[in-house]
């Protein structure tokens, strides 16, 4: 169990306990945090479960594979600390975890 | 007007196999699709990437899975409506009256939604000010590449169809390719072309750039771009084209009245009918305890929602369960001579 923090656009914070082996973008979905839409489902096929990992995160998580960055040039505003939150495996190292969600999603 | 026992939204392996299932009980089906071929989020998201979980089948393709589905349909020469959305559903007596975005009228017994997550639509720049250039010197597909002839075109995104406009259209126009990385996801040897170009000035490319505002009145006459760094620059221009590929959106499927939980459709297993009588969905957009989003339980659930076609297109009729193995009248619909 991790605990996650999502901060979305509108400034409302969710603190969730996300079990180990679920995404952080699962996390968000089971836990009815707004504006993570993950249309694909997981399938890093369609850059709507994109967050911005807070700085101090970003070299704790592993780093991306082929085609999350292919998929990130599709996002709404991606920036350098961009991910898609369906590649971010929760662990116990990222208890603690901080992302934020974009304005919008497409 | 077209006449038919079903209407299948969405053209994706789940809506094919459905149209299988329903020429196998002996209905007639259409289908309509907003993209401009067969094939759904297999062909439009993932044509190359290997699918391993369809039954009896270790390894294939988005494609291929959709090219042999096509197959398997065939004998029923379903009618297929692309590039068409359906806007709007009304009831007409114990019938269906149906439009789509292209004006085209079906009359239908009954309908099933297999679409997908949506609809998909071109997704949009991020700046708000770029809606009011939508469509006029703002473009996310180009219908006629004769209006760019001498002009100044801003081209935006790194995949594909990106590099392959910016390539044709360097012959003609003065082009402008920005994109936010120096990675690009389209194929290497257009990659490698852009860059040549770049180098023979014939193109200008700019990257780990990206839009940061648009300018002009009633056309776009310049825009900025914000390099990661932080400096912005000015650039003159006639049009902008963005190619960052697509999103679906559920669209006119939210205003048809519905149970909608999550962008999804409640459903009951039995026949996935959905809340209002001769509606079914199925696929990715229907939802029920236990639901997968896998292809295998679309089909599944086409098949139950063939079935639960059958009592209004032939309210008269009793659906009997037969094999398609000693089924004479399925192998006759089938084409099959013996």
């Amino acid at each position: 169990m991790a605990k996650i923090t999502y901060h979305t656009h509108n400034n409302k914070t969710y603190t969730v306990d996300v079990q180990k082996g679920l995404t952080v973008m699962e996390g968000a979905v089971q836990n009815d945090i707004p504006g993570i839409d993950a249309d694909c489902g997981g399938g890093m096929a369609c850059a709507t479960c994109h967050v911005y990992v807070k700085e101090e995160w970003l070299d704790k998580i592993p780093a991306k594979e082929d085609g999350e960055e292919d998929m990130l040039d599709m996002a709404f505003e991606p920036k350098n600390n961009s991910r898609l939150s369906c590649q971010i495996s929760v662990s116990d190292e990222l208890d603690g975890l901080i992302v934020s969600i974009p304005s919008k999603q497409g | 007007m077209n006449k038919t026992d079903v209407l299948i939204i969405g053209a994706g392996p789940t809506g094919l196999f459905c149209a299988h299932q329903l020429g196998i009980i002996g209905l007639n089906c259409e289908i309509v699709d907003n993209l401009d071929k067969a094939g759904g989020q297999c062909i439009e998201l993932y044509p190359d990437k290997p699918i391993y979980d369809i039954p009896a089948v270790p390894e294939c393709t988005g494609e291929e899975l959709t090219n042999n589905l096509l197959k398997q349909i065939k004998p029923f020469k379903v009618k297929f409506h692309l590039n068409e959305r359906v806007e709007q559903l009304k009831k007409a007596e114990s019938r269906w009256n149906v439009k789509t975005s292209g004006g085209k009228e079906f009359d239908v017994a009954s309908i099933v939604i297999a679409g997908g997550v949506g609809s998909f639509e071109p997704r949009k720049f991020p700046v708000k000010e770029c809606e009011k250039f939508e469509g006029n010197s703002l473009l996310y597909s180009i219908k006629d590449k004769s209006i760019f002839k001498d002009k100044t075109i801003s081209i935006f995104g790194g995949g594909d169809s990106a590099l392959d406009w910016a390539i044709e259209l360097s012959n003609i126009s003065n082009v402008n390719l920005i994109h936010r990385r120096d990675g690009f996801s389209g194929a290497e040897s257009s990659v490698q072309k852009v860059k040549e170009l770049n180098d023979q000035g014939k193109l200008n490319l700019f990257t780990k750039y990206q839009i940061d505002s648009v300018s002009g009145n009633k056309n776009i006459e310049s825009i900025n771009i914000k390099h990661d760094e932080g400096d912005i620059k000015e650039i003159k221009c006639d049009y902008v084209l963005g190619f960052f590929g697509l999103i679906m959106q559920l669209g006119p499927i939210l205003d048809w009245g519905l149970n909608i939980n999550k962008k999804t459709i409640e459903v009951n297993t039995e026949n996935f009918e959905t809340n209002i009588n001769g509606i079914f969905a199925i696929g990715d957009i229907c939802s029920y305890p236990g639901k997968l989003k896998l292809i295998l339980s679309g089909f599944h659930e086409g098949a139950l929602a063939a079935r639960g076609c059958f009592k209004y297109a032939k309210p008269d009729e009793k659906l009997r369960f037969e094999f398609t193995t000693t089924s004479k009248a399925a192998q006759e619909r089938l084409g099959i001579k013996k």
